[in-house]
């Protein structure tokens, strides 16, 4: 529990990690709850599944109407992490048991956990040949890089992974372009779109790409619940075996409700996506030049063009020089103000941001780093309440110095 | 106050963080992340370094009720603490890790960027009191750790808080299962956390390089060879490897490991007993005693402590014994204790030498 130093009441949660996960929008709580007393698994034949697949039906639709898919290429998951992995794993063994001759991996350096780790076990436990794609300094692939690493053995790649937006410093890849290049050689193309869906134009058959994620809780709608896009002509290997419920690739009885919720927060999230993207971009941006004027040294993490075509709108990441981002985020914290290192925890554990290392940002810089990511909760109070922070919490958290690391 | 508190995933941390809580302080939890590798620290009952530990802190302050965050101090942990321990046992010596990981880390590192961070203390489930900033034996003596604190210097004492030095162990436990504490029943923590079989002779021996060396008595007659001086600690009496034994046919233990030599002298059991103690750089609780000071000695976690003067000669701590003591290695802490009450730590430091 937050309070003053009188002893006052809880001050009021600033909210700024929706990047992580943000609230459920009340239409999606609404259609959700309504169905949560109901049975019927939409695999039954009688009448009580019959309704529950209808349901399930009519949320693939929309889901596919909203992000430029067919509904036979709507694949229901567990969430984020699962579709990564069942586009991942499930392509490499697909391509592989065509060709044993295609074992390489192109995926970028930036990825989120659940597409890099995937692929590393894939590296460890299956023969695969990974190959980072470097990134500049903003975090971003370009295609010459991906075209370069294509031509080097094109018979011998599986897939490419990029993912749309980067979940720590907001970049927005090229990925219609990346997915030209892989085109042009016949190799299929993931993306993790998990944070670019309501903040960006997604349309997964203009984008020409073979398989993309997408996960409920970053739209608005519940957690556990995933879809992977994935193209009527691709085929894969499943991960889960069982029923065979989801195009025999994806296997287990489906949430009904919260593919429902899903569905509605996915066309919300699309139809609200141009007036919500503008609204997050002017907290962002009022957000990162007041915290430069506090603290002129902080370095702004990615790309420093902040348009949309280039940046998350609901991004802003910034290194704080001689600060331990668990320091910031503690004192922060203690202030009511909530958001992330952005770098991943393992055990708890922080260490330095695998996405900020390949970045090129140096290892001391890099563990001194915060992302404040908005949402549709969030208001011009929320900045205000970190722009009054944010001064002497990095003062003293400079004060406190960096203990994790070598010593300097 | 704003209190940080330490969390081991233990109990004794856990009823302390919740006392402070209950005093009326903001505290704050942390679990400090002390191994490179999580997965290589002994596991649950025997340690305090394992994914496992960290979690149990976790729900331990998700029931008190408090904010919990985990530091990573593994790089200063292995500089301060577990190199230290191979080097000081390199050099022949025997260190305390426990007592190290006090001194620089959890009283020092974690200290420092706690205040720096605005906090005003850090709290521990160690066993020992704090009176008017002076640093007192615990009230249950057999869970007594002033020894393992009687290296903290008097600023860093003015800092700690130590919730449990009124109360005995079994209470503690009980007051775990009381608020909710999951790890009421989880056994105390024993050896050494960065030593995950318990194996230290194994440890070292992977570390040090050991070349075979001459055992000799007391008279430099060799009697014997051992396969590496370091895996050898003062008052050790099994595997000396003797090929005969000695003319009164009485057991024979280790005197001295010199690694210069890399020779180890054997000789009886009275041949171990010490009076005389020469420590480094001292620290005091108050000011340094002007003139030879009556007290009691204290040079093991768990040892008795004597009757003993002790005085200062430059930056050297000299403490004559009124009772001998056995078996005392260059490398082991004594820790002074107020000579009429032996409650209260006067002082300490690091032995050199340890003699008749």
């Amino acid at each position: 529990m937050i309070r003053t130093p009188d002893g006052d009441p809880p001050v009021r949660t600033v909210y700024l990690d929706h990047a992580a996960t943000t609230p459920m929008v009340p239409e999606a709580v609404e259609a959700m709850a309504a169905l949560l007393g109901s049975v019927g698994n939409p695999s039954s034949l009688h009448a009580s599944g019959r309704a529950a697949r209808r349901h399930v039906e009519e949320s693939r639709e929309t889901i596919a109407a909203a992000l430029g898919a067919r509904p036979s290429e709507v694949l229901f998951t567990g969430g984020g992490t699962e579709s990564d992995n069942l586009a991942v794993k499930g392509l490499y063994w697909h391509r592989r048991s065509e060709d044993p001759a295609r074992r390489r991996i192109l995926a970028s350096a930036v990825e989120h956990h659940a597409v890099m780790d995937a692929v590393l076990w894939l590296a460890e436990h299956e023969g695969a040949a990974v190959e980072w794609l470097p990134v500049d300094t903003t975090g971003r692939v370009h295609p010459d890089a991906l075209e370069a690493a294509l031509a080097a053995d094109p018979a011998a790649t599986s897939l490419v992974t990029v993912m749309w937006a980067n979940n720590e410093v907001g970049t927005v890849q090229p990925v219609a372009d990346l997915a030209a290049v892989a085109a042009a050689y016949g190799v299929p193309f993931h993306s993790d779109a998990v944070q670019a869906v309501g903040q960006l134009p997604v349309d997964f058959a203009a984008s020409g790409l073979g398989a993309m994620t997408v996960t409920g809780h970053k739209i608005g709608g519940p957690l556990g619940v995933g879809v992977l896009v994935l193209d009527r002509a691709q085929d894969l290997v499943p991960v889960l075996h069982g029923g065979g419920q989801e195009r025999d690739v994806r296997s287990g009885t489906l949430d009904t409700p919260a593919i429902v919720g899903m569905a509605t927060a996915a066309e919300l999230a699309v139809k609200r996506r141009v007036e919500h993207a503008e609204s997050l971009a002017t907290l962002r941006d009022d957000l990162v030049h007041r915290v430069l004027e506090v603290v002129p040294d902080a370095v702004i993490g990615g790309d420093p063009d902040l348009s949309p075509a280039h940046r998350l709108p609901g991004n802003a990441h910034f290194s704080f020089p001689g600060c331990e981002g668990d320091a910031l985020l503690l004192l922060l914290d203690a202030q009511g103000i909530e958001c992330s290192t952005g770098s991943a925890c393992s055990a708890g554990v922080p260490q330095p941001s695998h996405v900020l290392i390949a970045m090129g940002v140096p290892e001391g810089l890099a563990r001194g780093s915060l992302r404040f990511s908005f949402g549709h909760t969030s208001t011009a109070a929320d900045v205000d309440a970190v722009v009054a922070a944010i001064g002497p919490v990095v003062e003293r958290a400079r004060r406190a110095g960096q203990t994790s690391g070598p010593r300097a | 106050m704003r209190v940080l508190a330490a969390m081991s995933g233990g109990v004794d941390s856990a009823v302390a963080a919740a006392r402070a809580v209950d005093a009326g302080h903001d505290v704050t939890g942390v679990h400090l992340a002390l191994s490179r590798n999580p997965q290589s620290y002994r596991s649950g009952a025997r340690g305090c370094c394992t994914l496992e530990d960290a979690r149990d802190a976790r729900r331990a302050a998700d029931v008190i009720g408090i904010p919990f965050y985990v530091w990573d101090l593994s790089e200063r942990f292995h500089e301060d603490v577990v190199e230290d321990f191979v080097a000081e046992y390199a050099a022949g010596r025997t260190p305390n890790p426990c007592l190290r990981c006090n001194e620089k880390i959890k009283f020092a590192a974690v200290l420092d960027k706690a205040l720096a961070l605005g906090f005003d203390a850090v709290c521990t489930g160690h066993y020992a009191r704090v009176v008017d900033g002076r640093l007192l034996r615990a009230a249950d003596p057999a869970k007594d750790q002033s020894y393992v604190l009687g290296v903290l210097t008097a600023e860093q004492v003015a800092h700690a808080m130590f919730p449990l030095g009124e109360t005995p162990k079994t209470e503690v436990r009980r007051e775990a299962g009381r608020r909710g504490l999951a790890v009421a029943a989880k056994p105390d923590s024993h050896d050494i956390c960065f030593i995950a079989d318990g194996d230290t002779a194994g440890f070292l021996a992977a570390r040090i390089p050991a070349a075979p060396g001459p055992v000799v008595d007391t008279d430099g007659v060799q009697v014997g060879e051992h396969a590496g001086a370091f895996a050898f600690t003062v008052g050790q009496r099994r595997g000396l490897r003797i090929g005969h034994p000695a003319a009164d046919g009485r057991p024979r233990y280790v005197l001295d490991v010199s690694p210069v030599t890399n020779t180890v002298t054997v000789g009886t059991a009275e041949q171990l007993d010490v009076t005389r103690l020469v420590g480094r750089r001292p620290v005091w609780s108050g000011p340094p005693p002007a003139v030879p000071t009556d007290c009691r000695a204290q040079v093991r976690a768990h040892g008795e402590a004597v009757p003993a003067t002790a005085w200062c000669d430059g930056d050297r701590l000299v403490v004559e014994l009124g009772v001998a003591l056995r078996g005392v290695s260059p490398g082991q802490a004594v820790v002074l204790y107020d000579g009429v009450s032996d409650d209260r730590v006067i002082g300490s430091a690091t032995l050199e030498s340890a003699t008749a």
